[in-house]
């Protein structure tokens, strides 16, 4: 099975992307900020990260350039509000797969989220 | 009295001293400390002008016409407070114009003319050689007074290598040498010199005061005891004025000494010459008067009580001054004394000469030198070295002149008689001087005939008559008048008896001077050159920074010859300097081009001013150069260009000035617009991304409402959320909102009468549960009963609650609200013991989404815009809102004043600052 992370803060995005990906068969782990991710990483190596950026303690860049470090073969896929050209350029500089915004599209973010860990 | 060698040991001592002090001076000097740069020393070297005259004459004048002497330093006090028109002028002239001398200046203004420059060098020398030989005689007998305490005057003569008086004077002779002629700039300033004029100045005032003192309250008992003694002798006339002729004579004596004090050559170089800054005078024009004061105080009482003392006749008045102490045997005070009245006649010898001497040499020599094309030829490469010499040995000729003169002449009179005469001849330059800075069309014709005609009349009313006393010329002319013409007799002019002789001889020649030079100024045409000179002259204040373009020259000059010429006086590396300096002021390259501009020949003419005179640098540069003729019209045209050109440039820099303030306005304003403009950008990109939270979760929600099947309860949760989200969004674009309206400044408060308590336990009342949930104690702490304040209600509690609900998500266990009344506002806290506001970050909290402002680590909760709303309204109210700590809780705390119209009053006052208020 695979085994999926969704790091946000806000509580009812990580509800419904908590549910959507349920239902789509992943093992799900949740985190409401970057440094409870980074331990679940660690712990339960996910095969994907879903990355917010805009986070209490350590935000989402960070999370990300700490797998790029540490262990390349975990996707990162990026969804925030964020959606400059310059926030993009950077999230993808560090490294992850996807870079999506909100506010998103079920069906678009998990055949998207499907395609890259095939 | 004292022994010979004592004397002698104390007098090359104290010119040791002067050695001592001037070459200190002068080292200090040259590591950048010039000691003479201050307003005191400079007063102090004006005091030059008390001789030995003033030192033992003053007294002998006193002894016999009484406090007639004191006219001599009222003139010059009178005059001190002109000093700032007439003697500011004459020494920015001088120094713009590189002028070293008084012959200089007169030639200068008049078409730098080699005549007038040596007439008036001539002129300067027949009036002061008397004058200097008085001082060596005043010395001199002061000597042997004070060795043989011989009071009276019938000394043995010896011949010139047995007198000592030679050998001092060889001594002035030697340091006016050494300290005056060090550099080739005539106008260069003799630092070592001033120094020691200046120590001499005070020694001398500080010796006269002393034997003052002794006279008047060791001698005698005091001021009152001298006079009453003199009473007593009959010699009441002495205390007032005599008559109508007296008056005449102190109006006369005021005036003569007025010119003296500006025109005598010592006088001109210490003034002029040596003066470091114009300010100086400031102080100087109260200075120099105290200082005449000071050392005239006692001389009536030392006249008075020499008379008294010694049986008339047997003790010449002139020397009371020694004679006292040496009758009460006081042999170290009539040292002191001697030592003191040494100290008056050397200084005026040693900065006379120095004058003198560059007169000979600048006006006298190098235009006879120039002149003649063979003597040029001759020593045209070493003239730089010839300046030198020349300047030495006339210091030499000019001292050795004086001492014969002593020697031949000046034992008949006495020392003020003398210093008058030499008074009266200075006295001819002021017509020239005053008319040429004053009036332009003063002419060269009508102030050489003038200064002529002057000395003419002063040589036959003054000199004859001293000539006839020593015996060279026959008596008959006194008595009988010039060819047997009674109305020609030198002394009664026309059977003019009623004026003493000085002022008889003052009056004609001043006046025949006077009438020749603006008569003949008047009738005659200034060449072109010298009507240029004459506008510069009296409008030196319009042109001393623009002098090189208002000399009008036209004509051909190269480059190489002008170098060469600067080059034969100021050496190679002196030469490349002063062009260094000429190009960085003007801006402009030199060797570029194989031709000097007008403004660097007329440059180089002004530096050659400096060393060689005005009329000699005329000479020189002209000689090196292809000059034309320019008509007058195109003097007058040129200056007159200069002078708009002037004005115009000051126009425009004006108006430069404005448009550069205007555009730093501009600069300013557009640039708080720019910040303006980003802080909204900011804005919205932070309210938009604010925006997509809730959007985020009710499109994902619904998206799984509609595509999945889900069980009633599932769906009830998430349409909850939904609507949940929904009311958030609704609550963000409600306070955006309002933020703007009071942004903007069109939000309007609802103002009530309302019973505070009240509006507070209402505001608090809705957050009670919240307080229980989390297990927060809270506590209200009111300090006042029955307070009623127009505020808008509804805002301040919103405030109130906004600060509750901000203290709620960051306390551990404990609230407090505290309002009591402090000076003229209401204060009111929340304070909460959570973690708080660091420091650093206090001063924005109540920025709009300042939680977003650290971009990526988030806000704990809320929208980011409560407390910059809180702000706004307590501002609108009149009031402040700040975060501090205090013992160890957060303390966010408002004020709003107690008074209706303070309020309203602040608050338009707040209104205004919304414009000025976007950080």
């Amino acid at each position: 099975m695979n085994k999926i992370l969704i790091v946000d803060d806000e509580p009812n995005i990580l509800l419904s992307l908590e549910f959507l990906f349920k239902k789509e068969g992943f093992l799900v782990f949740i985190a409401r900020d970057g440094e409870e991710a980074m331990g679940i990483i660690e712990e339960n190596h996910p095969d994907l990260v879903i990355l917010d950026i805009m986070m209490p303690k350590v935000d989402g860049y960070e999370v990300c350039k700490h797998i790029k470090e540490n262990n390349n073969e975990v996707k990162v896929v990026f969804l925030t509000a964020k959606s400059k050209r310059q926030d993009v350029q950077k999230g993808m500089d560090l490294g992850a797969d996807l870079y999506l915004t909100k506010p998103f599209s079920n069906k678009d973010l998990v055949s998207k989220v499907k395609s890259i860990m095939n | 009295m004292l022994s010979n060698g004592l004397i002698i040991s104390f007098t090359f001592g104290y010119l040791a001293l002067l050695f001592a002090i001037a070459w200190y001076s002068e080292r200090s000097a040259s590591r950048g400390k010039k000691l003479s740069s201050n307003p005191y020393i400079y007063a102090l070297s004006l005091a030059v002008y008390c001789t030995a005259w003033t030192y033992y004459g003053s007294v002998g004048r006193a002894a016999t016409n009484g406090i007639e002497f004191l006219a001599i330093y009222i003139g010059p006090s009178l005059v001190a407070p002109l000093w700032w028109v007439v003697m500011r002028k004459i020494i920015r002239i001088s120094k713009v114009q590189h002028i070293s001398s008084i012959a200089d200046f007169i030639s200068s203004r008049y078409g730098k003319n080699i005549t007038l420059g040596g007439v008036v060098t001539v002129f300067c020398l027949l009036g002061i050689l008397p004058y200097t030989s008085i001082q060596i005689k005043a010395v001199a007998n002061s000597f042997d007074i004070l060795q043989y305490s011989e009071l009276s005057q019938n000394l043995i003569s010896y011949p010139f290598y047995q007198d000592t008086a030679f050998y001092l004077a060889m001594g002035l002779a030697l340091f006016t040498v050494l300290f005056g002629t060090r550099d080739i700039e005539a106008t260069a300033q003799h630092e070592g010199m001033v120094m020691a004029v200046a120590f001499e100045s005070i020694f001398k005032l500080i010796a006269f005061i002393t034997v003052g003192v002794f006279v008047t309250y060791f001698v005698f008992d005091g001021f009152a005891d001298i006079i009453s003694q003199a009473s007593l002798r009959g010699l009441d006339h002495l205390f007032v004025l005599q008559g109508e002729n007296g008056i005449s004579e102190w109006f006369w004596m005021s005036i003569l000494s007025m010119m003296a004090v500006l025109f005598l050559p010592r006088q001109f170089q210490m003034g002029v010459i040596e003066n470091n800054d114009e300010k100086h005078l400031d102080k100087a024009m109260w200075l120099f008067p105290a200082y005449l004061l000071l050392i005239n105080v006692f001389v009536l009482p030392i006249a008075l009580g020499g008379l008294v003392q010694f049986p008339l006749g047997t003790v010449d008045a002139d020397t009371f001054v020694l004679a006292l102490p040496i009758a009460y045997n006081q042999g170290w005070l009539a040292m002191i004394v001697y030592l003191g009245g040494f100290s008056a006649a050397t200084s005026m010898i040693i900065v006379s000469t120095i004058a003198l001497s560059n007169m000979v040499s600048n006006n006298l020599i190098m235009p006879i030198l120039l002149v003649n094309d063979n003597l040029k030829v001759k020593y045209q490469h070493k003239l730089s070295k010839i300046v030198l010499r020349i300047r030495r040995v006339s210091i030499f000729v000019i001292i050795i002149l004086a001492y014969v003169y002593y020697k031949e002449i000046s034992t008949q009179f006495s020392l003020v008689s003398i210093g008058l005469i030499s008074f009266v001849a200075i006295a001819q330059f002021t017509p020239a001087i005053i008319g040429g800075i004053f009036w332009k069309k003063g002419a060269r014709l009508g102030a050489l005939f003038g200064i002529i005609g002057g000395f003419l009349l002063w040589f036959y009313t003054l000199v004859i008559p001293t000539m006839v006393t020593a015996g060279y010329v026959a008596p008959g002319i006194l008595q009988n008048g010039l060819f047997g013409i009674s109305g020609l007799k030198p002394t009664s002019l026309f059977g003019f008896q009623e004026m003493s002789y000085v002022t008889h001889g003052l009056f004609f020649s001043l006046s025949v001077n006077v009438i020749l030079y603006v008569v003949i100024s008047l009738f005659s045409t200034q060449t072109s050159k010298e009507h240029n000179q004459a506008v510069v002259f009296v409008d030196i204040f319009k042109y001393s920074t623009s002098l090189d373009s208002s000399i009008i020259w036209k004509g051909q000059a190269y480059l190489p010859d002008l170098k060469a010429l600067l080059h034969n006086f100021l050496g190679e590396e002196k030469t490349q300097e002063v062009l260094m300096d000429f190009s960085i002021r003007t801006g402009r390259t030199i060797g570029t081009q194989n031709f000097a501009d007008p403004e660097l020949v007329n440059y180089s003419e002004r530096l050659l001013t400096g060393i060689i005179g005005s009329a000699s640098a005329r000479i020189m540069v002209a000689s090196v150069v292809h000059e034309e003729e320019i008509s007058m019209a195109e003097v007058l045209g040129i200056l007159r260009e200069t002078q708009e050109l002037k004005s115009l440039n000051m126009a425009l820099k004006q108006k430069s000035k404005e448009l550069k303030k205007a555009s730093e306005k501009l600069q300013k304003l557009n640039e708080t617009l720019r910040l303006n403009d980003m802080l909204k950008d900011e804005f919205i990109s932070t309210v938009t991304h604010e925006m997509k939270t809730p959007i985020t979760s009710i499109r994902a929600f619904s998206e799984i409402l509609l595509d999945e099947d889900l069980p009633e309860e599932d769906k009830k949760r998430f349409l909850d959320i939904i609507i949940q989200e929904t009311n958030r969004m609704t609550r963000l674009i409600d306070q955006v909102l309002d933020l703007e309206r009071f942004d903007s400044g069109r939000q309007e408060l609802n103002l009530e009468k309302s019973d505070i308590r009240i509006l507070i336990l209402q505001a608090t009342e809705s957050m009670l549960q919240v307080f229980k949930e989390k297990n927060i104690d809270f506590n209200i702490e009111i300090g006042y009963d029955d307070l009623q304040l127009l505020v808008d209600e509804d805002r301040i509690k919103q405030v109130i609650l906004n600060l509750l609900s901000n203290a709620s998500k960051f306390a551990k266990h404990k609230i407090v609200l505290k309002t009591f009344l402090k000076d003229r506002d209401l204060y009111l806290q929340v304070l909460d013991d959570g973690k708080g506001v660091p420091e650093e970050e206090a001063p924005y909290i109540f920025e709009k989404f300042f939680q977003a402002k650290n971009q990526t680590s988030k806000k704990p909760i809320g929208s980011g815009l409560g407390l910059a709303i809180s702000k706004k309204i307590i501002e609108y109210h009149g009031g402040k809102i700040r975060v501090f700590k205090e013992s160890g809780m957060t303390c966010f705390e408002f004020t709003l004043p107690l008074q209706f119209e303070h309020n309203l009053i602040l608050q338009s006052k707040t209104d205004d600052e919304q414009d000025t208020d976007c950080r």
